[in-house]
């Protein structure tokens, strides 16, 4: 990589100009969206039963206040000039110790007003779905207290304008999402999810705190503000170390290559959870931090080239294991690894547009997949495996017609949302020297992407019926077939914001925030990009059509060699579960053997050894008063004969 | 002159010497509470005998003096003593020495 520069910037530099909000304008008072859901979360926690039905409408309202906000707000910053529309809003003191303060402030800039609009439009098109899907469960108002918990959370991590206000909202999304994995505890292996997914996310937590005290040792400064502009500043290994560390926390968060076995296990919470941990909330937050940083990332673009390797291979491995899944959540969550491995790709290349345009595009069809798919499961009595539906599309149009935009979408169809990110994604890492191994990864993925969906589609909603007596599937309420519809639209005309790489609107408006990509030599020519992507796509669409077109049990049922080993997901969870259940647990019976036969008994042979002398000295101690009388007298003729041998000897 | 003064001072301190040795004896082996007692008080008299007959012996009053405390130090000790040993019999229902080998009720 000698030589070369990755990304350079074009435009104003991000930071350059940081504004303070008038006061009683929206921006001003940006800490409401968050605090609004907080504290509705709080009452319908404390007071929920006694709201019964009502916690849901006082729920909505509260993420519906947000997403007004977040509009509010998001038509305030484009009134102001380009170059304007970085703010700070500082809320209340936090730590004041001499020499450093965290302020809770709130960092409102192109970046975070669009994550914040994404965040909570999506969230409360999944409050209203929730009407409907949780309709019948006995904690209904605590559902909506936790995900109020959740949007709240997010907004927090988005919104924060540090480091450190970003980690307590990074902790709170791992929180909420321990609560609404786990809501159904009673059966084990949620409960196991649950805590599978929070240990997952530590371990990556580990990683960004370890990186926020390199920050704060290097920079003085925890706020996004001073340390972005002075990254210049500090030794390359400082900014390697911190890259990594960042990177991460980042893997933890957004599920990839090696944290990312947590998120297909996800599935246990309800699905509107899923749809909110997919598309709005939570794994997102990996993209958004690297985003977030990359004034840092510019600076070494050897760590950012990992980054999108690890994107990459991430999207090919997860995609690869979508191909032989049964169960329709399950292959929607490894869609999603490998969608935020495309992301990965995008920001690791340097082209962090392409990658929040891909993470805003991104939400909205997978939103609308996995409320389908809730659907779906709604309407098939909780059947979950793909091989006993078929035949679903006249039972349930609505949410068959809004599943095939979907699709669409994210296998890339062209004029769909997710054919100008995806492709910008591809062409970013076209440009970069180095990554034309991961443009090639890419075209595959796109290919298994075209292929998973398709097969997905054709065995829940074409072909012949093959669910189980007595299921009778049906249409869903409004209140679930609304959202589908609204995200439906999203995802069809979503790629408006971006129609063009170089010049779309998304491009101009985060110009100020995140650190833009420069067209650079592309290694195969621009105009081969396109067919390229189109061609793998319309493969993928094919080979399903062709395979799935006379889907029956016997056909689908069975998968043998590669198939089958994809279908146990390549035995990863094995693999680690060999490796922290058995070796983990091998070396903590040793490092416990050593304390108990080492450590301990040195301490114990001390004490023995006293006892045992002890037993021995004791023994003259018989309790007897006469035999102590014995002893003065002893000592007393003793010390009688001493002074008269003294006398007589003539010493006295 | 007394009667006694035709007894050489070596009587007076074999007499001290077989008291003190009887009442020695007695504490060694008696194990009644009160009989043990009875010893230590002997063996005291017989410390006071010695001092009284070296103070003759000597021709001054130190040792009569010194005997006098002595005397003064055993009456206290009689009165503790005898209270201790009360009291042990009211716990343990006994005054042998070798019950009270507890420090504890």
């Amino acid at each position: 990589m000698n030589g070369l520069i990755l990304a350079t910037e074009a435009g104003a530099a991000p930071f350059e100009h940081i504004s303070t909000a008038t006061g009683g304008s929206a921006i001003a008072l940006a800490w409401l969206v968050p605090v609004v859901p907080f504290i509705t979360a709080g009452l319908l926690l404390l007071f929920g039963k006694r709201l019964g039905r009502l916690s849901s409408a006082v729920a909505i309202t509260s993420i519906g206040f947000s997403a007004t906000m977040a509009v509010l707000i998001f038509v305030e910053l484009m009134g102001h000039h380009a170059g304007d529309r970085t703010f700070v809003v500082p809320v209340a003191t936090w730590l004041d110790i001499v020499g450093f303060t965290v302020d809770w402030s709130m960092l409102v800039d192109p970046l975070s007003s669009i994550m914040m609009l994404l965040v909570t439009i999506v969230g409360l098109l999944i409050h209203v779905y929730s009407l409907g899907y949780m309709d019948h469960d006995p904690r209904y108002e605590r559902f909506f207290a936790y995900l109020n918990l959740f949007a709240a959370s997010m907004l927090v991590l988005v919104l924060g304008s540090s480091f450190l206000v970003l980690f307590v909202g990074w902790e709170l999304v791992g929180l909420s999402s321990y609560l609404l994995i786990g809501f159904w505890f009673e059966k084990k292996a949620y409960a196991a999810a649950a805590k599978k997914a929070f240990v997952t996310n530590r371990i990556g937590d580990v990683g960004f705190m370890v990186a926020m005290f390199i920050i704060f040792a290097t920079f003085g400064s925890l706020e996004f503000t001073e340390v972005l502009p002075m990254v210049a500043t500090a030794t390359s290994g400082t900014l390697v170390a911190i890259g990594l560390l960042l990177f991460i926390g980042a893997t933890g968060k957004s599920a990839q290559i090696p944290l990312y076995v947590w998120l297909p296990d996800a599935m246990a919470g309800p699905t509107p959870v899923s749809a909110l941990i997919h598309a709005a909330t939570m794994v997102t937050a990996g993209v958004y931090l690297v985003a977030r940083t990359s004034l840092l990332y510019t600076q070494i673009p050897d760590v950012g080239l990992l980054v999108a390797w690890i994107g990459g291979i991430t999207a090919f491995v997860a995609g690869a294991i979508a191909c032989a899944q049964v169960d329709l959540k399950k292959i929607l969550a490894y869609s999603t690894v490998s969608q935020l491995g495309y992301m990965f790709i995008g920001v690791g290349v340097g082209d962090n547009v392409a990658a929040v345009f891909h993470l805003l595009t991104h939400g909205f069809f997978k939103a609308l997949l996995f409320l389908a798919a809730g659907s779906v499961m709604h309407a098939m009595a909780d059947q979950t495996d793909i091989r006993r539906m078929g035949g679903l599309w006249s039972k349930m149009p609505i949410t068959g017609t809004t599943s095939f935009i979907g699709v669409l979408a994210i296998a890339g169809f062209p004029f769909m949302s997710g054919f100008y990110s995806k492709e910008e994604i591809l062409a970013a890492s076209a440009e970069t020297p180095g990554a034309e191994g991961i443009w090639i990864l890419g075209l595959v993925v796109a290919a298994m992407t075209a292929f998973y969906m398709t097969r997905w589609f054709m065995l829940i909603f074409t072909g012949d019926k093959r669910w189980d007596e007595g299921v009778h599937p049906h249409e869903s309420p409004l209140s679930m077939t609304l959202p589908l519809g609204l995200l439906a639209i999203a995802s069809i005309g979503g790629g408006v914001i971006n129609l063009d790489p170089k010049t779309g609107w998304l491009h101009g408006w985060l110009e100020e925030t995140v650190i833009l990509f420069e067209i650079r030599e592309t290694w195969i020519p621009v105009a081969a990009h396109l067919p390229a992507a189109l061609t793998a796509a319309a493969l993928g669409v094919i080979v399903a059509f062709f395979m799935y077109r006379a889907a029956s049990m016997s056909t689908i049922g069975t998968g043998g060699g590669l198939v089958a080993v994809a279908r146990s997901k390549f035995y990863v969870d094995e693999f680690y579960e060999f490796f922290t259940v058995r070796v983990g647990g091998a070396l903590a019976n040793g490092f416990a053997r050593t304390d108990r036969g080492g450590i301990d008994g040195i301490v114990n042979g001390a004490a023995g050894l006293t006892r045992s002398f002890a037993g021995v000295a004791r023994r003259t101690q018989t309790g007897y008063v006469r035999s102590y009388a014995l002893g003065i007298l002893a000592g007393t003729l003793f010390l009688g004969v001493l002074v008269a041998a003294a006398f007589l000897g003539g010493d006295i | 002159m007394s009667p006694a003064a035709g007894i050489p001072a070596g009587y007076y301190l074999l007499l001290a010497a077989a008291l003190f040795s009887i009442g020695l004896v007695g504490v060694l082996v008696r194990r009644n509470l009160i009989v043990i007692f009875m010893c230590v008080e002997l063996m005291l008299n017989a410390v006071n005998l010695t001092l009284v007959a070296f103070s003759r012996i000597n021709g001054n009053l130190d040792g009569q003096v010194l005997s006098f405390f002595v005397m003064v130090v055993a009456a206290a000790e009689v009165t503790v003593g005898l209270a201790l040993i009360v009291n042990l019999f009211r716990l343990r229902a006994s005054i042998d020495a070798d019950d009270a080998d507890r420090l504890r009720l």
